[in-house]
């Protein structure tokens, strides 16, 4: 068996990815986003691939050539390396908001780490991600950004006429989009029956589905956990963006969720709460076994990262001026 | 149609496996298909929201899904569900609504359809099935899954009169002759409608035509409109409200197609202008859609003439 990076074979990934159950053989013949053709070891890559975000490689390239280049991307990171990825995701992210003078940063902020790590580390090609809170959309395009799926030039169009990128994702459009989303309490029943699908069709892989903790006054979310549970979707893995912020007000305030993890556990389900700001914590549990649906309330801060945004009401919405993007980018850089 | 239904799908399932949901509706009468399908037969439960996004959900992975429950409860209830999760994405999702306009009679306004058609025709990719007759339903079927586009079948009870021969099914049938004008009907009524004007000779009733596909994708047959342009009186019959019906479709039609008629009336349902509640006749009554008021209506207009 070879030792480069692409040539473990046999369900043996490169390093402990835990995923194992749905990690293909090869990687032959699987999906990269962006090519559907059959490709060949990615190899020879001894160090992350990095990409500056003020590089105009990704969005200049050629089609092919990005694809190719970002399925050489490698599919582990240490925690180091991981930090890094995340700063350089939180810039961007913030880049692409301020530039199309648009708000919702708190809610993409308190979900990029999760959203980031599954789609740099966690997910395999047998996998889907359904972004449940659509209004972190944001969060979604800078994780395809980081993985090789969106170029810069795609990102210049969030917001903008005729562009696919919409406040709120539309679906069908990109393969690692599978719906839109953007009113509440949609997500989990179309990953539920995504996942079920699966199982009917005897097919591989894990559904993620990202919630947002206010989404849980929806009471099509509650019918859909009932459901989850009841058909035990052991191939349905929820994670709740439990900020504690909503749109007017805290969740306390609103209606108080909390005991939260509780309450799911008696559906039957299986619920672990995380600290949804440490990679390490969130790794070990997106990477647990467990059996049935699995659900980790991820205790977040809105705005996370960036002092006059955490935990404020006003992060849903305002777009930052020039002031505060400096100060945005100051803050994550000294991070 | 419910028992049609069961047995077409049964057939269907047999040549082209499909997902079944069920809004915890069907007791005798989808026993049979539970049976032959197994586990993909699944009751959702009293959930509907919930059963149309999996429903969204199966689509993607690849299967066909039907999903049926009673017509107030497909349509209303989840109706953004089937906006965002189904409609938007042109998924394969097929909705099976039991008892349209007011089928369910005394059971109360909340188990009556009045609307459904016409809101869901306001989404994109959506095609109504509407069939008049139980001998409708499995050709219906068929086309509906050889579509991959959304689809709505209204059911209803059959009310066809043993005496009538139907044609092959299409989406247009002229059922039978007539000359006093044109009537264009959708849904069972069609049945109790032809039957009242079997009566009659046939120069005292209008040609029936059954319309049971929407929204018009090819026009207005040819045929049909040759009728109009001899005897430009129309009647259109359906228990639906007026917004949205088949009627507005019709008469946006023939005015794109430049026709010019003398008399227009629709027979729709009012809803309970009374307030009082029964039977489906009863509201049928209330509504104006009995077939000797509708084929009166046609006489009259002669007579003015």
């Amino acid at each position: 068996m070879t030792k480069f990076p692409g040539g473990y074979r046999g369900r043996v990934t490169p390093v402990p990815i835990p995923n194992t159950e749905v990690k293909p053989a090869t990687a032959d013949g699987t999906a990269c986003a962006g090519v559907w053709e059959s490709r060949s070891l990615p190899g020879l890559i001894h160090s992350p691939l990095v990409i500056d975000e003020r590089a105009f490689f990704f969005s200049a390239a050629p089609h092919w050539l990005r694809a190719t280049v970002a399925c050489t991307l490698p599919t582990r990171m240490t925690a180091r390396s991981f930090a890094e990825q995340l700063k350089r995701a939180k810039r961007r992210l913030v880049r692409m908001h301020y530039e199309s003078g648009i708000g919702h940063l708190g809610g993409n902020l308190s979900a990029l780490d999760a959203v980031l790590l599954l789609h740099l580390e966690i997910m395999t090609a047998d996998d889907a991600f359904v972004l449940s809170k659509g209004h972190a959309a944001g969060a979604l395009y800078i994780a395809l950004w980081a993985t090789g799926k969106l170029g810069d030039v795609d990102l210049d169009q969030f917001h903008r006429d005729g562009s696919r990128l919409s406040g709120h994702p539309a679906g069908g459009w990109h393969p690692d989009i599978p719906f839109g989303t953007g009113s509440l309490g949609h997500g989990l029943g179309l990953a539920s029956g995504l996942a079920l699908g699966k199982q009917l069709r005897g097919e591989r892989g894990t559904v993620y589905c990202l919630l947002s903790d206010g989404e849980c006054e929806e009471g099509s979310t509650w019918e859909t956990v009932l459901f989850c549970a009841h058909h035990r979707l052991s191939n349905v893995a929820v994670l709740i963006d439990a900020n504690g912020l909503q749109g007017f007000g805290t969740t306390t305030e609103i209606a108080s969720l909390e005991p939260i993890a509780d309450k799911l556990r008696g559906f039957g389900v299986q619920v672990d709460e995380i600290p949804g700001h440490d990679p390490v914590a969130l790794r070990a549990a997106l990477t647990a076994e467990g059996r049935g649906p699995r659900f980790l309330v991820l205790r977040t801060r809105k705005g996370h990262g960036i002092s006059f945004m955490e935990d404020r009401v006003d992060s849903h919405y305002l777009p930052l001026d020039a002031a505060q993007y400096e100060l945005a980018l100051r803050e994550i850089d000294a991070t | 149609m419910r028992d049609a239904t069961c047995r077409s799908l049964i057939a269907l399932y047999r040549d082209k496996p499909f997902v079944f949901l069920t809004g915890d509706l069907g007791f005798r009468a989808l026993e049979p298909l539970r049976d032959a399908m197994g586990p993909r037969f699944i009751n959702a439960g009293v959930a509907e929201q919930n059963m149309v996004s999996v429903a969204a959900g199966i689509a993607k992975a690849g299967e066909q899904c039907w999903v049926y429950s009673i017509a107030p409860f497909i349509y209303a209830r989840p109706f953004e569900q089937i906006r965002n999760d189904i409609c938007l994405h042109g998924f394969d999702v097929k909705l099976v609504g039991n008892g349209g306009g007011y089928a369910y009679g005394s059971m109360g306004s909340t188990h009556h359809a009045l609307e459904d058609y016409g809101a869901l025709l306001t989404l994109q990719n959506i095609h109504a099935f509407i069939p008049a007759f139980a001998d409708d339903v499995s050709p219906i079927i068929r086309r509906m899954s050889e579509s991959r586009h959304p689809g709505y079948l209204r059911l209803g009870r059959c009310e066809k009169p043993a005496s009538l021969r139907l044609p092959a099914y299409a989406a247009w049938r002229c059922l039978i002759d007539g000359a006093a004008g044109v009537a264009i009907v959708v849904g069972p009524i069609a049945g109790s409608l032809i039957e009242t004007a079997l009566r009659r000779a046939p120069t005292e009733r209008p040609g029936i035509w059954v319309l049971s596909e929407l929204p018009l994708s090819g026009g207005v047959p040819a045929a049909l409109l040759d009728q109009l342009a001899r005897d430009p009186r129309l009647v259109v019959v359906e228990e639906h409200a007026a917004h949205g019906s088949a009627g507005h479709l019709v008469a946006a039609e023939l005015l794109s197609a430049g026709m010019s008629l003398a008399s227009f009336r629709h027979f729709c349902a009012k809803g309970y202008p009374s307030g009082a509640y029964g039977s489906q006749a009863f509201h049928r009554k209330e509504s104006g859609l009995e077939p000797e008021t509708i084929l009166n209506s046609l006489t009259a207009s002669a007579t003015a003439r």
